[in-house]
């Protein structure tokens, strides 16, 4: 069984260690072998991003070796795919080799589109890449009053990060001693502030403690960077001083050009986790189309599934398990403390008070993400 | 020429049901007609609430069993 898994986030190094652990007979009989190819020699912590925008964590603390994450069975090669031939079994890569597969796992990723707004690029700071979260610190450290706003578009990786962002600016200009000259203004897309309800009703009466105003059913059409306004497709009209942006994403470019899915999000199986129509063609993390989060929360409990059903396939000839929608999601409700909200396609999230306990359990979780990346945790 | 797409958003919680309208309706021609899929009650009211506001149009809205079937049409 020749198993091919493309792309080295977290979804697909979480398939490719998983199932070396699960497979190592078979793989030692040479009965199976995995191949992983990634666009990077690198991996990012990408949540870590958050922290840099504010100063907390250095942009070097995000990243390790791809390579030194692999289980050594694996077979790496930095040559990300430029065709995929699904009828065939077989990718081709920038580089001109061809792969054979039996099963394909998908898991490139997404990518920021901030260009679709006029003036979004030029008048918003976003944390979404390296140079975007310490250009944004750099804007914060110097902002000394005035109005900051928040615009989110339409979908967007990390639904928590909207309401961790705001919830991070309060506390950074309180602790510099100039919360009373900021006004902090949330604008979000549908009406409530908040996509789950319980995560808004646990958020608005926080936002209204701590000062923070919001609109709601706001959808960013268009910038006016010279004249500072940000105007919704809905006609409302936010004059800012710093705007900060939760872009809108797309699957990546790749997925487009092959015409595996509109916007780069590929028609996926909610449970099996099957691209529709190609039983051997497995997809995780932020390239599904499904209509759970884009979270490397989501990426990592479907990788399990994924491995096991790939390895089961491999040991009994059939898959065995259901990826049931599972969410864990850490939520920073400041910089000294955190919740959680879990939950799958049938049970909501019960969110608790925001605590200390769990703000470290965050933090730890920044180190453990290595060990749990590998495969381990 | 205009079509019908099928949005299944039951028995999802984040993004959730008007999320998923949104980013599909991006996606859309004008013209096009989306069908969105629901078990949330909410989305019967939070989805007129938001078309009215952008100026689509609610084409239709009814319960068949424990799912909400609601039309919306792409007017710009």
């Amino acid at each position: 069984m020749r198993i091919l898994v493309v792309g080295g986030g977290t979804g697909g190094t979480i398939v490719a260690n998983n199932l070396a652990r699960r497979l190592a007979p078979e793989i030692r009989a040479h009965k199976a072998s995995i191949t992983l190819l990634s666009a990077s020699d690198r991996h990012m912590y990408q949540p870590g991003l958050l922290y840099v925008a504010f100063g907390q964590m250095m942009p070097d603390e995000l990243y390790r070796d791809q390579a030194s994450l692999l289980e050594t069975c694996i077979d790496f090669h930095v040559d990300p795919v430029e065709q995929f031939q699904i009828d065939q079994n077989k990718v081709k890569t920038e580089s001109g080799k061809i792969h054979e597969y039996d099963v394909l796992v998908i898991a490139t990723g997404s990518r920021t589109m901030s260009r679709k707004i006029p003036g979004l690029t030029e008048g918003a700071e976003t944390f979404y890449t390296e140079e975007g979260a310490v250009k944004m610190f750099k804007k914060l450290r110097d902002f000394e009053g005035g109005k900051v706003s928040i615009v989110v578009g339409v979908p967007h990786k990390c639904p928590i990060a909207p309401v961790e962002v705001t919830f991070s600016l309060h506390d950074y200009f309180k602790a510099r001693g100039i919360r009373d000259k900021v006004e902090i203004k949330y604008n979000y897309p549908i009406n409530r502030i908040h996509s789950i309800e319980n995560v808004a009703k646990w958020a608005k009466p926080e936002f209204d403690r701590m000062g923070i105003k919001y609109e709601t059913l706001f959808n960013v059409e268009e910038v006016d960077v010279e004249n500072k306004v940000v105007k919704s497709m809905e006609g409302s009209e936010d004059h800012y001083d710093l705007l900060i942006s939760i872009p809108e994403h797309h699957g990546m470019e790749v997925i487009e050009k092959n015409d595996l899915g509109q916007d780069g999000w590929i028609p996926t199986d909610r449970y099996q986790l099957t691209m529709e129509g190609h039983d051997n063609v497995y997809v995780v993390g932020d390239t599904t189309n499904l209509p759970v989060s884009k979270t490397g929360s989501a990426a990592h409990f479907e990788a399990e599934v994924i491995a096991e059903n790939i390895a089961s396939i491999v040991k009994i000839g059939t898959p065995v398990s259901e990826y049931d929608g599972k969410v864990y999601c850490f939520i920073e409700a400041g910089h000294d403390k955190a919740t959680y909200a879990n939950f799958n396609y049938l049970t909501p999230p019960d969110l608790k008070a925001a605590n200390k306990s769990m703000h470290w359990f965050k933090m730890s979780y920044n180190k453990m993400y290595w060990t749990s990346v590998r495969g381990l945790l | 020429m205009s079509e019908t797409k099928i949005i299944d958003a039951c028995n999802t919680y984040c993004p959730g049901p008007l999320m998923e309208l949104i980013t599909y309706m991006k996606q859309a021609s004008v013209g096009d007609t989306l069908e969105l899929l629901s078990t949330d009650n909410g989305t019967a009211a939070d989805v007129p609430e938001w078309v009215n506001k952008i100026g689509h149009e609610m084409v239709s809205s009814e319960k068949v069993g424990e799912v909400w079937h609601i039309k919306v049409r792409k007017i710009k």
